[in-house]
This record gives structure tokens, C-alpha cells and sequence, in this order.
């Protein structure tokens, strides 16, 4: 009679919770939402990278009927002054960007002019035909022009680690038997997100607003705007339901909502603004980074030094800074390491946390640096992997809290059959095509921040679980509304979970894969205190079974509550509400990562990505016909959506690999294939054989979850992987990003 | 956008007749490329002539054994019907390689031949372009220019024709059907499309206000011997890098007639007839294809980041008169084509 597993829904797969709202349209988001006299602005783009506007001559736009408004630097009221009021959470060091402040052009397509009118079309011709006249200056946007300017950046940023060095690499170098050296680059790329920025602000007859932002995190969003624009928390509400991809770029408030908001408190109007996709280029991006990595071996292939540099860069404005070398410190084991990082500003905007911010651009330079040690020392790729194994977190000089990434190679070897893979390259031939196996992997951070929540369980026993985190499309929703129902012994279905909103508890960004970590352990506690009130309620009942069980002794499960002793001593959790007569019972709680657990361990994800390639040698073109991801990444919540996010990854992976790369023109200092016909991601007949595999870790250390997160981890090493089998089938390696044909030719 | 009017057409003439009653109309079929450039900026029609309901889609074998396909007829309906795939495979599969799915249900045989170019250049307002606005100058050169012409580009322009469908149009000899103000006319496809010169502005050599009606192939379809080989950024919805569309009769192993056109290279799809005349009489044999790819690229001209192309062209017109000899269809992708 065992139905003791009907309300354990964590590792499970269930479908997810808000999966019937998205596919019927019903999900709303930013743009989305419907407000009474709701005026539309369109934005208008400098067309130049460094200069001054001298004149915006607005009188013509002015006299279409149904233009309500030009913003410009020429008329925005005094605003705050201070630059740490423009600061969102996630701010490099610097001095931020502030739309429409001055005549100052930083970088292309900045934002000059905000046109709001009665509909979007018309705001948009009038945007059109506004006449701004630029006085030009000389730009500076080239990156390889800047080699020898890098500097090392301070701690600005939250989460930047300077990076570190130890004992002597040159010397580690000196002494190895093999040895390589190669520069490792790629451009600059963009997150694009399916659904573009937009706004919707709604303006409430008494002055207060209610902003439909996409973003990342409502709160940094409401504290912004508050902070500009001198309003109270009860002025500014800030709601994002759902995201159609962020991928990093709604970690900080983009440029929409400053105008939406600005717009909508100087016309006492509702205002809705919507980014183009040409405009969703004008901000942040993951940075065109120069690498250089250099190793060594002994004669059995142990590393003995290690030397990585990289440099890429940043604004005029600001120092944006993320970790690109600390990675190859920790991957491998070798006792000699040099670390270093430069950026280098230039005249474009601040580059952006995306996907995997730094770990991807390194584990790419890290892991075919590894491949071309491998051939130089005649060793065969995983089998250097193995020997190299890092035991434990040199970097920090501290045990993982788990790692199980030998497990997840021994398991993405055999899924692969990697054991069949000839060692020397161009041995695999079909028709024109040669056949490539490639190995590779990456190393990424398990944090957890502070969040809170607040449960409500009312008399006909249903649950409702908040907090202010978003959903990315990541699959939130599902995760925490498995997390609540499980600790309380309920049916999925009795849970709603609602999200986004500053109404709620506050939550750390969305970023980071830190939210399961994050806003999972602070539902699940939230949920045990309200077990434990209902404990108590349960007790008051007559001839209660639980009178003397303290909360330990007891579980919820099925809509029980029971003796984990004796389970057949149980009440009905339905039963204890409305005995109590409570209309409904609600507690708030949090959770704060364990500083003492942080201090002893090394927390990590680790993966490794398996990658066939098949390479038309005449032509160039590469196709990527199997990839195995295996991921180690602590306990896994939800085998559906965690598996989505890898597939996600790998996809990404292959984008990058081979297509991937936002060009500019620097004689005109402009992206110039910012639209999604020239900006290559994968499409479907791209896509081929993915295989998902989770190697669980039980790590009583991390957090009481036990989980690690799987947002960012899934990219690692999948560039790095396909670069590698490229050259296992063609003898060519390539060290450029993407592998455009023209490389292989 | 700009304020426009729109009037659906009930026929041809009436279509033209609106056209020339108008200060700046234009043509609207599937509207898969005009309605982006109107919202970009870079096209400002204050009058659009819808075409949809003209009775010009059909599709019917013309009394000498051609086929002719009508002027509004879908790209995808064009592509599936019987007689295409089975007589002419060649147009079927560039049709196929081009565009997606979505825009193949919406896009109009007229108006593949119409599309404009995808020039980064042209569509960004913020950069000079002569095609865009005549004099101010041409951005590509000396800018990134993967997606640029080789062949046949003016130092006023160096923009390609983007479409698969035309490649293969001109290299079945297709007859292009127009109707103007002053009455119909036929264009024959190789004098349908120009080359930039010192007027880029202008893609073709089709009159103000006139339409076009039909496009007929003649009898010969190459159906037995033909290739269309595509090289792109990915393996869908991607402009072709350069792409080669071949017909061949083969008897025995003696070519006895040949087609051979070039996409993604030029102004204008680029037929070689000269490399045409190498072929015919020759053995069927790689170093034929050789010697006919070294001709056709002779006064090729790479602008910095499109000088790959060059290389890659003459391999893919080996590879693709090596597959069309051969008998095969495309075989260059491991993956296949994704449609139906």
C-alpha cells in the first residue's frame, strides 16, 4: 500500500506549472499588458559613436497631431545628481549611464530622443523624421588596436574576483617537456532574447505607478527608477510575470524603462516603450576578448605550468569586469599558475554578464589550449583530463563540497563511445566528409544569495508560495511550486507560485543559476515554519496522534501530517484548517547562504560536452552531429527543466562555435548585422543529436537543497568542444571564433 | 513609417494604371521584404497596390511544353507543385534552399525576383549607400563585406542579389512576362536583372509602373542531370555565400549541353554563358570542372573580408557539376533539408 511518493515531487519530472499559460498566449508579459490611454514612444538612436548633439530640432515632429512629446537632454528635468543613484545592483565600477542626460554621444545607437504619441506607428514616423544635428569626433573602437592598454581593473563589480597566481609559472614552464602557447579570440556577441525590452508603465490617477518591466529583477529596477526619480517604494511598483529570454541582458534596467518611466511622470499618462531588434544591439554584450593561454607538461603529460591571459573591453563610462582567467586555476590541477586580466575602454557601451559571463570565453581558451597540450604531449584528450584532475580547489586552497566530474566523464565517454575515437586527426572519412570527436568542459560557481518568501495556506487547502524572483523561462514557476508542495505534503495543483513582483518578498536577481539555490531554500523554509504552525494547530484537535511530536518527529505527505515513526498515526491536513477555524494561515521567512560552509568549501558545477563534427574539407562547412553533455551539478529539482536548459546550452554552444559574432564596422564605431537575419544563431536544421545527462551529487554542504543550479554550467565547454573536434577531423585548428566556413577553406 | 494608402488590384492593367496614377507607389505581393524596409526606414512608399487578388497564381504547361508559373503564386506552392519537382527539380531545390518555411508560404514568385538587397549597408540608414540613396557613397567597400559581390560589382556598389529562386531561373533560361502602361512585353532573365554600374539604385531593367505577370520556363527542365549547391552562415534562413545552379545533358560521359549560374556572387544572378561553351563537348570529368571554375572566377575581385569567396566558388561549381553529372541531388550537408 505504498502511495508514500504521490507528493514527492522534487527530482521528479513534472510538466512545467505555467506550460498551458504560454502555449495558449495567456502569460503576459512587459509589453503585453493592457492599460487604459496608454501613449506609445519610440526611440531614437545616434547614428554616430563619439560626438555631441548640437541641435534637435523637434518643431516638425511636434506638429503631427497625435505627437505628444519629444524627450531629449534638452528638456529632461533635473533628475538625481549623484552617480551612485543611477547604480543598479550589478553595476560595474565607473560612473553608469544616464539616458538623455547631456549632449554627449558615448557610443552608437545611444539613445538621443524619446518620441511618445498617441499610437505606436505614429510615434515611430515621427521618430523617423526628427532632425538631430551630431557634431562628430573621432571614435576609438577597435580592441586589437588597443593590445598594449589593458589595465587591471578594481573590485567594482559584485562577484569579480581579481586573479590570482601561484607559485612560480614561468619556472613550471621552463621545467615541462611539452609545452604550447596560442592566442584565443572571439567577438563581441549579444544576448538576444526573444522578447525584446519594452515597458509598460501605468499611471495611477493618484500619481503612483505600476511599471511592467522585462527584466531580471524587479527590485534592482524599483530601487533604480526610486532613487532617480525620488520616489517612495509605494510609488513605484515594479512587475515582470514571465521573460522571453534574458540570458544576463536584464540583470541591469535598460534603457526602456528610465524612458517609459520619465515619459509616463512628466505626461501624467500611461506610456508603453519597445525596443527594436536593431536597438536591443545598442547595449550590453559579451566582449570581444583577446586570450592568450600557455602550458606545460611533464614528460607523463602533468601539468607543471600554466600562464592565461585575457583582454577585452569595456566602456569610456565604466569598468566592466567578469571572470575570465580564474577558471584555469581551478579546472586542472598544476602546481605553477599565473593568472592575469586587462580591459581595455572604449568608445561603445558597457558590456553585460551573458550566459556563463567569463567562464564561457575561458573554459573556450582553457579547453582547446588542453586539447593542442594533449596531441603536443601524445596523449589522448580525456585521458589528459584524467591526469590532471583537480582533487581539490587550488585556487582557494579548499576541498569541493562535491564533485563528481570523473563520474560524469566516465558516463559521457561511454554514452559517446569516446573509447572508439582514433587519436590522430583526418583518420574518420565518409564521402566528402571528415568525422571529428572533440572533448571538453567547464567549471562554474554554486552560489546562493539572500531571498525571502512568504506561504499562505487557506481552509480548502490550497497553497500559495511568493517571491519577487523572476522567471526567465528557466522554469521558476515549476521548481519552487515542487518545492512547496513537497514540503508540505501537498498535490502540485493545490500550489500557485507567484513571482516578479515588488509586492513580494524580495529575491536576488535572477542570475548567477543561483535562484534554485536562492529562492528554493527560502520556500522550502518558509514552508517548514508553516508546517510547524500547522503542527501546532494539529495538536489542539481532539485525541490529536501528534500531541507530543515535536517538528522533527513528523512528515507531511499525501495531505497528511504523520508520525515518521509510526506513519498510520496521521491527520489530515485539510481537517487540522478547518477544525482551527483559521481563514488562512501565512508566514514569512528567508534564507541566507551558511558562511561557515563558504568559508571551508569550494562549491562548484562542473561538465563535460562530447562533440562529433562532420566537415565538408572542400567547402568548409561544419555540422555538429552529436553532442553528449553530461553535468554534474548537485541534486537536479526537475529532470524536464533542468534537461531544457542543457539542451538550451548546447544549442548556444553550437551558435557560438560556429556562427555567432556581432560585427562592427570601425570606421563607422556601429554593429553592423543587428538584426536577426545577419546575427546567426541556430535554427532547427542546424540542430541535430543532443543527449542530456545528470551525474547527481549528494552535497550536504552547498545548501539544504543540495543543488547547484544548471543556467550557466551547460554552455561550458561546448565551443571548445566542437573547435576540438574540428580539428580532430580536418588536422586544422582553428582558435578564432565562430568557425565561419572561410577558416577551414 | 510613412503614411500610405493601399488599393487591392483586380487586374494587371488596372494595377499599372493605379501604379502611374500616384507620386510614390509601390507593388506589394507576400510583402515578405518590402514591409521590412518600409519599417527600417528604407523604403518610404506613400501608395501601395496590393497584388494578391490578381488572377495571376497559376501554375500551367504552356502549348510548346514550357511551364508557366504565375507572377503571385507563393514561392512554396511554386516549389510543391507536380510539375516543378518533377520536370524542373533544379528550381524546386533553390526555391527550397531559400528563405524559411514561413516566408516561403507568403513570398511570391514576382516577388523573389524583386526582393532587394541584403546589404547590411542598405538597410542601416545611419551609414551612406548608394542603392539606398543615390551619390552618398558605398559603405561596403573598405567595410565588412562577407555577404559582397565578386563579380561584376562598380566602384558605386558591390551588393548581391540575395535570392536562391533567380539562380535557377536564369540558369533554366526562364522568360520574364511584364505588363506596362504601353502594353506587355517579354524579358528575357539574363536582361531581367543589372549590374550596379554607376546606378545601383536600379536592380533591374523593368520600366516605372510596369508588373510582372508570369515566369515561363521553357520546355528543357535538366531534370536528370542538375544541382543546386547552396554555402551559408547555416542551414537555414541564411543568404547564400555563393551557390551554383547546374544543368546538364550528358551523353555518355560527353556533355551535350550545359547551364551554369552562380548565386550570392553578383549584382545579378550569375549566369556564365562563355563557361556554358567550355563545357559542352567535353568529357564529364573533374578536370573539366576545373578549367570551367577557373574561367568563370578569371576577373573575380574579392573587397578585403570577402576574398574566401573566390576560393569557394570554384570549388562549389566543381563539387556542383561533379554532383549533377553524377546524378545526385544535393549531397554537400549531411543534414538534410528540413522541409516536408
Amino acid at each position: 500500500m505504498s502511495t508514500d511518493s504521490n507528493t514527492k515531487y522534487v527530482g521528479k519530472a513534472p510538466n512545467r506549472v505555467d506550460g498551458p499559460l504560454k502555449v495558449t498566449g495567456t502569460a503576459k508579459y512587459a509589453a503585453e499588458f493592457d492599460v487604459p490611454d496608454l501613449a506609445y514612444g519610440y526611440v531614437v538612436s545616434s547614428p554616430v559613436a563619439k560626438g555631441r548633439i548640437r541641435k534637435i530640432h523637434a518643431d516638425k515632429v511636434l506638429g503631427l497631431p497625435g505627437v505628444l512629446h519629444v524627450f531629449s537632454h534638452e528638456n529632461v528635468p533635473g533628475l538625481a545628481w549623484f552617480d551612485r543613484s543611477y547604480k543598479d545592483d550589478v553595476a560595474p565600477g565607473g560612473s553608469p549611464f544616464r539616458p538623455l542626460h547631456d549632449d554627449e554621444i558615448k557610443f552608437n545607437m545611444q539613445p538621443v530622443a524619446l518620441v511618445v504619441a498617441d499610437t505606436f506607428e505614429l510615434a515611430r514616423y515621427a521618430a523617423s523624421i526628427l532632425e538631430v544635428e551630431y557634431e562628430v569626433e573621432k571614435h576609438e573602437t577597435d580592441i586589437e588596436s588597443k593590445r598594449d592598454e589593458g589595465y587591471e581593473p578594481g573590485r567594482g563589480k559584485t562577484g569579480y574576483m581579481p586573479p590570482q597566481r601561484r607559485e612560480d609559472a614561468d619556472k613550471g614552464l621552463e621545467q615541462s617537456a611539452h609545452r604550447i602557447r596560442h592566442e584565443y579570440i572571439h567577438g563581441a556577441q549579444h544576448h538576444n532574447p526573444m522578447e525584446m525590452f519594452g515597458a509598460t508603465v501605468h499611471y495611477h490617477p493618484d500619481g503612483k505607478l505600476t511599471i511592467y518591466d522585462k527584466t531580471q529583477g524587479v527590485y534592482n529596477c524599483q530601487q533604480y527608477i526610486t532613487k532617480i526619480f525620488g520616489l517612495s517604494k509605494d510609488e513605484a511598483r515594479v512587475v515582470n510575470l514571465f521573460m522571453g529570454g534574458g540570458f544576463g541582458s536584464g540583470l541591469r534596467p535598460q534603457y526602456e524603462l528610465f524612458l517609459s518611466v520619465l515619459a509616463a511622470l512628466e505626461l501624467k499618462r500611461s506610456v508603453r516603450v519597445t525596443l527594436t531588434r536593431q536597438q536591443m544591439f545598442s547595449f550590453g554584450h559579451r566582449p570581444h576578448t583577446l586570450q592568450t593561454l600557455e602550458l606545460g607538461t611533464g614528460p607523463d603529460g602533468a601539468l607543471l605550468g600554466l600562464k592565461h591571459y585575457a583582454l577585452h573591453e569595456t566602456s569610456r563610462f565604466e569598468d566592466y569586469t567578469e571572470n575570465v582567467v580564474n577558471w584555469s586555476g581551478m579546472l586542472y590541477k598544476c602546481p605553477n599558475v599565473r593568472l592575469s586580466y586587462g580591459i581595455s575602454p572604449l568608445d561603445v557601451y558597457t558590456p553585460l554578464d551573458m550566459r556563463a559571463p567569463g567562464a564561457a570565453t575561458g573554459s573556450f581558451a582553457l579547453e582547446v589550449a588542453m586539447d593542442e597540450m594533449a596531441y603536443e604531449a601524445g596523449l589522448d584528450p580525456l585521458e589528459f583530463r584524467r591526469r590532471n584532475y583537480a582533487e581539490e580547489d587550488q585556487n582557494k586552497k579548499a576541498p569541493f563540497s562535491s564533485k563528481k566530474l570523473r563520474e560524469a566523464y566516465d558516463e559521457g565517454a561511454r554514452r559517446f563511445g569516446w573509447d572508439k575515437r582514433p587519436m590522430a586527426p583526418r583518420a574518420t572519412r565518409e564521402g566528402n566528409l571528415l568525422v571529428g570527436w572533440g572533448v571538453a568542459g567547464g567549471v562554474w560557481d554554486a552560489s546562493m544569495q539572500k531571498a525571502a518568501a512568504k506561504a499562505t495556506i487557506t481552509a480548502d487547502g490550497r497553497l500559495t508560495v511568493a517571491s519577487a524572483a523572476g522567471e526567465n523561462g528557466t522554469g521558476t514557476y515549476t521548481i519552487m511550486a515542487q518545492i512547496a508542495a513537497e514540503t508540505l505534503g501537498l498535490p502540485l495543483e493545490a500550489v500557485t507560485v507567484r513571482l516578479g513582483d515588488t509586492t513580494l518578498p524580495e529575491a536576488p536577481l535572477q542570475g548567477g543559476s543561483w535562484t534554485a539555490a536562492s529562492v528554493g531554500t527560502a520556500v522550502k523554509n518558509t514552508c517548514e515554519a508553516l508546517g510547524e504552525k500547522l503542527l501546532k494547530l494539529a495538536q489542539k484537535m481532539d485525541d490529536s496522534p501528534l500531541k507530543d511530536a515535536k517538528p522533527e518527529d513528523v512528515e507531511f505527505v499525501n495531505g497528511l501530517i504523520r508520525l515518521r515513526k509510526e506513519p498510520q498515526q496521521s491527520v489530515v491536513l485539510r481537517d487540522v484548517l478547518q477544525v482551527s477555524g483559521e481563514r488562512e494561515i501565512e508566514v514569512d521567512s528567508s534564507a541566507m547562504p551558511n558562511p561557515v560552509n563558504m568559508q571551508k568549501y569550494s562549491m562548484h558545477s562542473h561538465n563535460v560536452v562530447f562533440a562529433e563534427v562532420k566537415v565538408d574539407e572542400e567547402l568548409g562547412t561544419v555540422h555538429v552531429t552529436r553532442v553528449v553533455n553530461v553535468v554534474a551539478a548537485g541534486r537536479i529539482l526537475n529532470q524536464k527543466t533542468a534537461r531544457s536548459q542543457v539542451l538550451g546550452s548546447v544549442v548556444w554552444g553550437i551558435s557560438m562555435a560556429l556562427m555567432e559574432e556581432t560585427v562592427m564596422d570601425h570606421r563607422y564605431g556601429r554593429y553592423m548585422n543587428h538584426n536577426y537575419a545577419e546575427y546567426h544563431v541556430p535554427t532547427n536544421a542546424d540542430v541535430r543529436g543532443i543527449e542530456v545527462y545528470f551525474v547527481e551529487e549528494e552535497d550536504p554542504h552547498v545548501n539544504p537543497l543540495g543543488v547547484k543550479g544548471i543556467g550557466e554550467v551547460g554552455l561550458l565547454g561546448v565551443a571548445a568542444a566542437i573547435t576540438n573536434a574540428v580539428y580532430h577531423a580536418t588536422g586544422k585548428r582553428v582558435r578564432s571564433l565562430p568557425i565561419y566556413l572561410d577558416k577551414l577553406l | 513609417m510613412n503614411p500610405f494608402t493601399l488599393t487591392r488590384a483586380a487586374s494587371a492593367e488596372a494595377a499599372v494604371r493605379d501604379f502611374s496614377s500616384h507620386d510614390s507607389p509601390a507593388y506589394i505581393g507576400g510583402g515578405t521584404n518590402i514591409l521590412d524596409l518600409m519599417k527600417e526606414n528604407v523604403a518610404h512608399p506613400t501608395h501601395l497596390i496590393g497584388l494578391n487578388k490578381l488572377p495571376l497564381n497559376a501554375i500551367e504547361t504552356t502549348a510548346d511544353g514550357g511551364l508557366r508559373l504565375g507572377a503571385t503564386a507563393t514561392n512554396a506552392d511554386t516549389a510543391w507543385h507536380p510539375e516543378v519537382k518533377q520536370r524542373y527539380p533544379l528550381l524546386n531545390q533553390a526555391i527550397l534552399a531559400g528563405a524559411s518555411p514561413q516566408l516561403r508560404n507568403m513570398a511570391t514568385n514576382a516577388g523573389n525576383l524583386m526582393q532587394r538587397t541584403r546589404c547590411y549597408y542598405f538597410y542601416d540608414t545611419a551609414t551612406p549607400c548608394n542603392k539606398r540613396e543615390p551619390g552618398s557613397g558605398c559603405a561596403a567597400i573598405g567595410g565588412y563585406n562577407r555577404i559582397h559581390a565578386i563579380l561584376g560589382a562598380s566602384e558605386h556598389c558591390i551588393a548581391t542579389h540575395p535570392s536562391d529562386m533567380c539562380v535557377a531561373l536564369a540558369a533554366l533560361e526562364a522568360v520574364v512576362h511584364v505588363q506596362g502602361k504601353d502594353g506587355a512585353r517579354q524579358i528575357k532573365f539574363e536582361d531581367f536583372h543589372r549590374l550596379p554600374d554607376d546606378q545601383p539604385e536600379r536592380d533591374n531593367t523593368l520600366q516605372p509602373g510596369e508588373l510582372i505577370v508570369a515566369l515561363e520556363l521553357p520546355k528543357q527542365g535538366f531534370a536528370k542531370h542538375f544541382s543546386y549547391l547552396k554555402l551559408r552562415d547555416r542551414q537555414s534562413y541564411a543568404f547564400a555565400l555563393v551557390s551554383v545552379a547546374v544543368g546538364l545533358e550528358l551523353e555518355g560521359a560527353t556533355i551535350k549541353d550545359a547551364r551554369l549560374a552562380l548565386g550570392g556572387v553578383a549584382h545579378k544572378p550569375w549566369r556564365d554563358k562563355k563557361a556554358e561553351q567550355l563545357l559542352i563537348g567535353q568529357p564529364a570529368t573533374e578536370a573539366t570542372f576545373k578549367q570551367v571554375a577557373e574561367a568563370v572566377l578569371k576577373d573575380a575581385k574579392g573587397q578585403g573580408t570577402n576574398d574566401f569567396k573566390i576560393e569557394l566558388a570554384r570549388r562549389a561549381i566543381v563539387r556542383a557539376l561533379k554532383q549533377a553529372a553524377a546524378g545526385e541531388q544535393q549531397a554537400s550537408d549531411v543534414f538534410t533539408n528540413s522541409n516536408p
